[in-house]
């Protein structure tokens, strides 16, 4: 067992985990946080992707025991955050949810787009979500929702 | 999907490294961003003894630029290279590299550094650095050795790494100001590994012109023949094209880069060698 301290969602957390642990598992299994979903888990499919130290980042490619002194934060961790307020209602509005698997990747990878990428257009909303699989919605929603959020910030500002 | 065990540790510094990386009967595997070691562990086709975390080691995440090129440290990952944080010394060849990895939330974790040891041979860095004409740093019991990018890999997943040796550092020279470079990659998706990914740097008042290929099958080659054409070349022109065309799939051939039976193959990686020479001419 290692020694692990991470802050999630802005709590410290200290725990004593297996090497092997991925921090997907961590989230979901040690910190009830199930939000994290994990499909792929080989990096491919972005459904575990969480924000670490702000940036996006895969959480089944990822040891718990690597991201010691790290800052996480998962899908469950946007209480009060507006761009994330104004993410999900887009979400809300255009569709962009259906089983909901990779949804909490998707609004990781949203987040990352509106925040780094402000004036993205539907061309590079697309070759960023290309980490993101979703086999539900066919991606139009979704990137509606991401050029919706885009819009409504800019107007906003 | 989940590894083995393993044990673990942090290495503070770069002589712990070496010394963790040492032990453990050889089957220590050092771990920076763990975007290509992860998905080996998780899939079971690595199970090493011991994992020799190398992120807390400050020096390894430092960047040095001066007159002839910059020197990036072996933790410092995609993205970095990507948003410009490491001064581009090649007119933008590397960011654009860099931006064609993967996905954003891997660029994030990965580093050029780990990406060059684990060797997949459709690996983005091989062929950019061997194009580059640049070096790694080595640290390992034996001391520091330097070695050259188009030397590093031998085999898919294989390079000449001796156990204990870890790469230190990337060293780029800095191109030219009239230095151009073409950069093309083929994938199905965007950020899968390269189907076929060529890369040409024309600097002629350093009097080096280079050409690199990488595939899924074979260790990244120099396309020597294509680049005595670039470097004479005055222009693009068709004719020029099918000159290259043939010098690539002469030296894919000899390499054995590819199966010269396989026409797709051969095709493919003719082709993508024209791309990047085009965009260098066309520049």
């Amino acid at each position: 067992m290692t020694s692990t301290t991470i802050s999630v969602n802005g709590r410290t957390v200290t725990a004593d985990v297996e090497p092997r642990l991925s921090l997907a598992d961590f989230l979901r299994e040690h910190e009830g946080l199930t939000g994290t979903h994990t499909a792929c888990e080989h990096g491919v499919c972005g459904a575990c992707t969480i924000m670490l130290d702000d940036r996006p980042a895969r959480s089944c490619i990822t040891l718990a025991v690597a991201a010691h002194g790290a800052e996480v934060r998962t899908v469950e961790g946007y209480d009060g955050d507006e761009t994330m307020a104004t993410i999900r209602e887009s979400f809300k509005k255009a569709h962009a949810v259906q089983c909901g698997y990779c949804t909490p990747g998707m609004l990781a990878t949203a987040y990352d787009i509106v925040t780094r990428l402000p004036d993205a257009d539907r061309d590079r909303i697309r070759l960023e979500l290309a980490g993101n699989l979703c086999r539900c919605t066919g991606y139009i929603g979704i990137v509606d929702a991401i050029e919706m959020t885009l819009a409504e910030i800019r107007g906003g500002s | 999907m989940k590894p083995a065990p393993f044990d673990y540790a942090r290495a503070e510094s770069l002589d712990e490294a070496v010394r963790l990386l040492s032990g453990a009967d050889g089957d220590a595997r050092p771990l920076a961003g763990g975007q290509s070691l992860g998905p080996m562990l998780n899939l079971r086709i690595a199970r090493p003894a011991l994992l020799v975390d190398l992120s807390p080691i400050a020096e390894l995440r430092e960047v040095s630029e001066d007159e002839d090129g910059v020197t990036i440290g072996a933790s410092v990952v995609h993205s970095a290279v990507e948003d410009g944080e490491v001064p581009d010394v090649t007119g933008g060849l590397m960011r654009r590299a860099a931006s064609g990895i993967a996905y954003r939330a891997v660029r994030n974790r990965g580093t050029v550094a780990g990406s060059l040891a684990h060797a997949d041979p459709a690996g983005d860095w091989a062929p950019v650095t061997m194009a580059l004409g640049a070096s790694l740093g080595v640290t390992g019991p034996e001391g520091r050795r330097t070695v050259a990018a188009d030397a590093f890999i031998t085999d898919p997943l294989t390079t000449v790494l001796e156990p204990g040796e870890i790469v230190e550092a990337i060293r780029v020279p800095r191109l030219s100001g009239t230095a151009r470079w073409g950069h093309y990659k083929l994938c199905v998706k965007p950020g899968d590994f390269a189907e076929s990914l060529a890369v040409v740097v024309r600097d002629p008042d350093r009097d080096r012109c280079r050409v690199a290929l990488a595939g899924p099958t074979h260790a990244p080659i120099l396309l020597d023949g294509v680049a005595g054409l670039v470097a004479e070349a005055s222009g693009w022109s068709d004719a020029l094209a099918d000159e290259i065309k043939d010098a690539a799939g002469g030296g894919i051939a000899a390499a054995g880069f590819a199966d010269a039976d396989d026409r797709y193959a051969m095709n493919v990686h003719a082709t993508v060698t024209v791309r990047a020479a085009r965009e260098a001419l066309s520049r």
